[in-house]
């Protein structure tokens, strides 16, 4: 099973070296590996469809419970079953789409990797892994939406998706710590059995929270619904790809998954109906305003998607039975529905409703897979829709409170998703072929194969749901922790109210559709609102955030090295000084210091006499020679108090520096008054607190005791390890001699720069420059 | 003394950031070995002073008989010392090669890049 997760990874990566194979005709041949990937997936359905669930575990970081297990249970068979089925016909379609692309290859690879991360997510069963896999669709959809990345459009809408989707990842996270340090485990099917512990716990709905938050970012709901309809910029491929079966329904498998471990609580129940309904009905109205067909398809998907969340929300037998039927059902003509705008965006050019009709006498098989899916998205039987909106009816019908407002929603909002389907499967097809596409050419067959198949098998479907019903509808509800045995899918279910709504929602839908066309005024029109939509919100905020942040940058990073300097030590005393006042405990123990004598007395009044004149002399010279004077005053500090080496280095050095500083000096100007008295007084009072800070500082820490380990270890063995007496002198070319290489390449490179600098001699030109 | 010699690391260092704070380039140069110096002598003082031990075995032993001076925070010193040097030779250097493609002393007439001036 690891294989088989990987082989998108390992495909991805052998695609950068032989690339250029795959960017001609040969291109087809990828889409054998998510063919085979579905054979083999298919392969399982007689042992999950008698109950059996299959896992395998591979250690990854044992020592913090992560591991690579994978579980095959009937709701990861269905999406792995999406995943490589939908994936095998989009590699198919998008070898002709994009034939002669000069980057073919790399979409490719991005397909292949954004496919085995599909893939790791639905099947992990450690919620560490699951994460990780979720992370990498991300990544990997943000390079499909951004394909075209010489359009501007598209590159925005890539990092909006990535920024929305990223953050639900942040909350995943938390998620599944928080989940992780509740039960001990990271193992989702050894949360299962801790359902009650998980429910009893205080962090119960900050971890429902969390995971919602994920869901809803990545599966577009109510208000992070905006990236979707964004990430239209996309080639069509990946618009199929992403929002029929993968990337949009990881938050719906999430949710999905974590049914039997977080659900049927009154938080979660209501939570999920309350934002599933918003959204559904929200963006079916938003789909009506909509003139680019992929506008129109963006919207419905996302109000199918509410409706998803919405069944899961209702929690009910029968509404996990209607989920379960309405992903296929929605992936088989959300599929197609892509397909079919593709095929007509890329033979006619535009995607614009308005302008499109009469193409069935051009490409008769796409409109027949266009008609048979907006027959099915309509649930007009005998289509699989059709079951699939039975069955949410009657989840809705029997829904335990409200049951007029939900039944009312629902109705509403599939009257609008019909009006959407007709639109974007038949309204392009009927009519009079206008002038300007008469010259169109008839697609591919790789192009139309792929919509027929899927809108054939939506019909197939219906008419013997008994094919999907035991294989992969039963599973799914199992694995939702509810027992679906007793029901049985079929088309015909009797007189009842069910079959009524239905009859209304048809009949409304079908006249909704005859009256109402889409319009580039009503489009205008909606757009006047834009400016209370969560989008333009997040835009707005993103706008003042990054001028808050040029704002805060300019503040700090103001080019004055004195500001810098200030802030710092301004800080450094503010903290510093706040701990040791909150603690004051400068005690000294006067019979530990050692006695001052006459000549260290005399040392320390020329040291301090000799900063005070360094600091406040007016001439340059003076200050360099005072400067000195302190040098050489520290170096007898070292004599007095037993570092011969130090008082050695410090002379010699303290002389080189002196002397350098002269010959460099009287090339320079004068010293120029360059700060008024104000500013003085400033720096001063900031200079001695941060003096007295240290002064303090230092003073308790010699308080504390100190260990002398490392230096008695280095006296120890100086001698007998190094054969050295000078103990400082053994640290330094041996204990420690590879620092000391380093220190003296540190010194070459200086000798090097103040040669170069020295010699440099810059033409006249340069200079000017 | 050792009260005294916090005094002077404060002094220092009070110094040195006070140095720093001005325009003037040579002052600046100035201000970061007066505050190296303070630093050096805060990590001396905070290794324990010891009078008249130095850290060298005697002649006629293998091992310190009597008690001695830590001579780790000597070794970092005795580091700190030559690279600091490093440092400072660099910066003189730079100054008057600065002093002389700009001709000015003053840091508020360097913060420009040449694209802005």
């Amino acid at each position: 099973m690891l294989t088989a997760i990987l082989l998108g990874f390992l495909f991805a990566i052998f695609l950068v070296f032989a690339g250029k194979f795959f960017r001609g005709k040969l291109a087809v041949l990828s889409a054998l590996i998510p063919g085979g990937l579905f054979a083999y997936f298919a392969s399982f359905i007689p042992q999950i469809s008698s109950g059996e669930i299959i896992s395998k575990t591979y250690q990854w970081v044992p020592a913090f419970g992560v591991d690579l297990s994978f579980k095959l249970d009937g709701l990861s068979l269905l999406f792995s079953l999406m995943i490589t089925g939908i994936g095998f016909l989009v590699f198919a379609y998008t070898a002709s789409y994009l034939r002669g692309h000069k980057y073919l290859d790399r979409f490719y690879g991005y397909l292949s990797l954004f496919m085995a991360a599909m893939l790791g997510l639905v099947l992990s069963d450690n919620l560490i892994s699951l994460f990780v896999f979720w992370e990498l669709t991300s990544i990997s959809s943000f390079f499909l939406i951004g394909f075209n990345n010489t359009n501007p459009a598209s590159r925005k809408s890539a990092l909006t998706a990535l920024g929305i989707t990223g953050f639900g990842g942040f909350f995943l996270l938390a998620g599944a710590l928080l989940l992780g340090s509740i039960t001990g485990t990271y193992s989702i099917s050894e949360m299962l059995s801790m359902k009650e512990a998980i429910a009893g716990s205080e962090y119960y709905i900050l971890a429902v929270i969390f995971i919602f938050v994920a869901a809803f970012t990545k599966s577009a709901q109510f208000p992070f619904h905006f990236w979707l309809p964004g990430a239209m910029k996309a080639p069509t491929p990946v618009s199929t790809y992403l929002h029929s079966a993968t990337m949009v329904k990881a938050g719906i498998y999430l949710l999905m998954r974590f049914t039997p471990v977080l659900g049927d609580s009154e938080f979660w129940n209501t939570t999920l109906i309350i934002v599933g309904g918003i959204t559904m009905v929200y963006s079916a109205i938003h789909a009506l305003f909509r003139t680019d067909l992929k506008g129109v398809l963006a919207y419905s998907t996302i109000s199918a998607l509410g409706i998803l969340v919405f069944l899961i929300g209702l929690g009910t037998k029968s509404a996990f039975l209607a989920a379960a039927v309405f992903i296929i059902v929605h992936a088989l003509y959300k599929a197609t529905l892509f397909l079919v705008t593709g095929i007509i965006d890329h033979q006619t050019g535009t995607r614009d409703v308005t302008k499109l009709s009469g193409l069935r006498k051009i490409m008769m098989p796409v409109a027949i897979a266009g008609i048979l899916a907006a027959i099915s998205s309509a649930g007009i039987p005998p289509s699989v829709g059709f079951l699939g909106k039975e069955l949410t009816y009657e989840a809705s019908t029997h829904a335990e409170t409200f049951t007029i407002i939900i039944v009312i929603a629902i109705v509403l909002t599939k009257i609008l998703l019909l009006w959407a389907g007709f639109v974007a499967g038949i309204k392009p097809f009927v009519g009079k072929l206008p002038e300007a596409h008469k010259d169109v050419k008839a697609p591919d067959f790789l192009m139309w194969a792929p919509a027929i198949i899927l809108a054939v098998l939506g019909i197939v479907f219906g008419i013997f749901p008994m094919l999907i019903e035991s294989a992969l509808v039963k599973p799914v509800v199992s694995s939702l922790g509810a027992d679906a045995s007793e029901y049985h899918l079929a088309l015909w279910h009797g007189f009842n109210t069910v079959l009524l709504l239905s009859a209304i929602t048809i009949a409304v839908g079908v006249l909704l559709y005859f009256f109402l066309k889409p319009s580039a005024k009503l489009e205008t029109r909606i757009g006047k609102f834009e400016f209370i939509s969560p989008k333009s919100i997040m835009e707005k905020g993103t706008h003042y955030f990054s001028v808050f942040s040029a704002f805060w940058t300019n503040v700090f990073q103001n080019g004055y090295l004195r500001n810098y300097v200030t802030t710092i030590v301004l800080f450094l005393v503010v903290l510093v000084g706040y701990v040791m006042f909150g603690n004051p405990r400068v005690m000294i123990d006067h019979t530990q210091l050692s006695k001052v004598t006459a000549y260290e007395l005399a040392v320390v009044i020329i040291l301090i006499a000799g900063v005070f004149y360094t600091v406040f002399t007016k001439s340059r010279l003076a200050a360099v020679a005072a400067m000195g004077v302190v040098g050489l005053a520290i170096c007898l500090i070292f004599v007095f108090y037993s570092a011969p080496d130090l008082a050695m280095t410090q002379f010699s050095i303290d002389t080189l520096t002196v002397i350098l500083f002269v010959l460099v000096l009287y090339r320079l100007p004068k010293y120029l008054t360059l700060s008024d008295y104000k500013m003085r007084i400033r720096d001063g009072i900031l200079s001695l607190a941060l003096g007295t800070v240290i002064c303090l500082l230092a003073l308790q820490v010699l308080a504390e005791p100190t260990n002398t380990e490392v230096g008695d270890f280095y006296a120890k063995n100086a001698y007998i390890l190094a054969h050295g007496k000078n103990v400082v002198n053994v640290i330094l070319v041996d204990f420690r001699g590879t620092d000391t290489l380093m220190e003296i390449a540190v010194l070459s490179i200086s000798a090097i720069g103040v040669f170069g600098l020295l010699k440099l001699r810059l033409k006249s030109t340069d200079r000017s420059q | 003394m050792e009260i005294l010699l916090a005094i002077i690391i404060g002094v220092l260092y009070a110094a040195g950031i006070y140095m720093i704070l001005r325009r003037s380039l040579v002052k600046l140069i100035i201000g970061i070995i007066l505050l190296g110096n303070g630093a050096n002598l805060l990590i001396f003082l905070l290794g324990r002073i010891t009078e008249g031990a130095p850290p060298i075995i005697p002649e006629d032993s293998k091992v310190f008989l009597e008690a001695y001076a830590d001579p780790v925070p000597q070794a970092l010193i005795l580091t700190a010392i030559v690279i600091s040097f490093g440092l400072q030779s660099f910066a003189i250097i730079l100054v008057k090669r600065a002093h002389k493609v700009v001709k000015t002393d003053d840091l508020d007439e360097m913060n420009a890049t040449d694209e802005d001036s």
